[in-house]
């Protein structure tokens, strides 16, 4: 069993992907309590999709995938403020938009520029592609999110709860919204090489869903949601190594599974 | 989403009051909503004095609500001008705190009752500033004025809807503000929150605070209250209850006859 465990760890890139998946992962625990509980599913499923024009043309001019994802990411949160604010439109008929738009276009450009294997691995992750840059850049961004998060964390807890009493002791509940957005981007792109553009949805959302099954405090969501979220990587990175399957469908199974488990305890618990 | 023109969340902008000014100037203010035909406070002239409870009356979608906005920075001022505590609105957040609906808030968001209380403090705190000794007193003060402090560790999505607009008072209360605005606090409220929310006006405004308090039920605002503002988009009458209240002027606001205004009138006009 422990040789089973230590086999892996063996290889350079084995370590490198398992760093940058723990990383990620505890951007996404930490983040997923306010996601869940201010309901934003939804555009944090959109921003994920909506990076991989960014991705695309960074690979294509040969730069750091991340620094294009990072832009991309920009342009679309810039995109669905501009037109929720201008046009009273709803914002998830803005999202929508926005988001399929950025996504068929990062499909299209994929299409045309490389292969068919860099498309899976975009999507669904890829845990060997992760160098010695990319765990740096990882590492910087993880801990602007969390110290992001620690540091206005008041403001985020009123902004969520009262949106209007932030606003009559003059804290504007949308800068708080869209730094949250950023903040949320940037860990949608911390978190491509481990679980893919397709299913960032699932660290960003079901560890805290998960853990609101068992605890009702938030700074206890938010710490039992990062220890899900840390797991659920672990394990579907030896998954992956194993079976020989993309670490991203391998870390949102596990993660799956734990949030019935939770459910199911907290179903027969509170009958 | 709300946009107010000047923004101040901390504590650079607590200006103290101005001697001997009023808790509330409000002169010819009109506002319209984008859209509308008509303005939803229609050129409105009104002063409250430090220490004074005032009941604002009106029917739905007279713009008592929108009247709170404005005076509290929640809308932008288009025409005419409010001082509270003799400083243009808007200017201190610290003077003035409102009590919105309870529907105004996330009641499914995971936060304690003392959370929520603490937040009244927040205005005091600003960017990255933590909880002082001073503002962990003033949120126990304020929950054991409103008698929620076997609940403070509770969650308030659990509360009923009396309990929850215990809450929201003591988060005002811990605020410490010189005016409240209270929209609709007596909504879906039980009798025994009704009576604590009267006996903490009634003790604030003691201290030199004022209050204004919109509310549907007239029975309840004559047994406390001395003054009204009748609100239907212009101001219609300001001045003693017992006048303000009369059965022509409800009528007439709310577009309808009193069934019985003969035995009405003397319950009305005491």
């Amino acid at each position: 069993m422990v040789e089973w465990l230590i086999e892996p760890l063996a290889y350079s890139f084995f370590q490198r992907g398992l760093a940058g998946g723990i990383l990620a992962a505890i951007a996404c625990g930490v983040l997923s309590g306010f996601i869940v509980w201010r309901g934003m599913a939804f555009i944090g499923d959109a921003l994920s999709h909506s990076i991989l024009p960014g991705i695309v043309l960074a690979y294509a001019l040969g730069v750091n995938l991340l620094i294009g994802a990072v832009l991309a990411s920009m342009v679309a949160v810039a995109g669905i403020g501009m037109i929720t604010r201008k046009n009273g439109l709803k914002e998830d008929s803005a999202i929508g938009v926005i988001f399929t738009g950025l996504f068929a276009l990062g499909i299209l450009m994929l299409s045309k520029i490389s292969t068919y294997q860099d498309l899976t691995h975009i999507l669904f992750g890829n845990i060997l592609g992760i160098s010695s840059s990319d765990l740096l850049i990882i590492g910087g961004i993880v801990l602007l999110v969390v110290l992001s998060v620690f540091l206005f964390y008041k403001e985020l807890l009123v902004t969520s709860f009262d949106p209007v009493h932030a606003e009559t002791i003059g804290l504007s509940p949308s800068l708080i919204q869209y730094g949250l957005l950023i903040v949320i981007a940037l860990t949608t792109v911390v978190s491509i090489q481990s679980i893919g553009v397709v299913l960032i949805l699932a660290l960003l959302v079901t560890p805290a869903a998960s853990a609101s099954m068992l605890v009702k405090e938030l700074p206890w969501i938010i710490a039992l949601g990062t220890l899900f979220a840390v797991l659920s990587s672990i394990s579907g990175f030896y998954v992956s190594y194993y079976m020989d399957v993309a670490s991203g469908p391998a870390i949102v199974i596990i993660l799956t599974t734990i949030f019935l488990i939770c459910f199911t305890w907290n179903h027969l618990v509170r009958k | 989403m709300y946009f107010s023109n000047i923004r101040c969340y901390g504590k650079d902008c607590d200006h103290p009051a101005v001697a001997d000014s009023p808790a509330l100037q409000v002169d010819n203010l009109s506002f319209k909503y984008p859209g509308m035909d008509r303005p939803a406070v229609d050129d409105v002239t009104v002063a409250i004095k430090p220490g004074e409870k005032v009941a604002l009356v009106g029917p739905n979608g007279a713009g008592k609500s929108t009247f709170m906005k404005l005076i509290v920075g929640l809308e932008k001022i288009q025409s005419g001008s409010i001082s509270v505590y003799g400083h243009m609105a808007h200017s201190c957040k610290h003077r003035v705190a409102m009590v919105p609906q309870r529907s105004s808030v996330d009641w499914s968001f995971p936060v304690t009752v003392r959370q929520v209380v603490t937040m009244g403090r927040y205005v005091h705190l600003g960017w990255f500033n933590r909880l002082r000794p001073i503002d962990h007193e003033a949120v126990e003060k304020a929950l054991l004025a409103m008698e929620i402090t076997n609940l403070a560790d509770r969650q308030v999505g659990d509360l009923s809807g009396g309990q929850q607009q215990r809450v929201m008072l003591a988060r005002t209360l811990a605020h410490d503000a010189d005016l409240l605005l209270m929209d609709e606090p007596l909504n879906h409220v039980d009798i025994a929150t009704q009576e604590l929310i009267f006996h903490v006006i009634e003790s604030i405004c003691t201290k030199g605070k004022s209050v204004l308090i919109s509310s549907h039920d007239l029975g309840l605002l004559t047994i406390h209250f001395n003054r009204a503002l009748f609100l239907d988009h212009k101001l219609k009458a300001d001045g003693p209850i017992k006048e303000v209240l009369t059965a022509e002027n409800i009528a007439s606001a709310y577009g309808f006859r009193f069934h019985k205004t003969k035995e009405l009138g003397p319950w009305l006009n005491g």
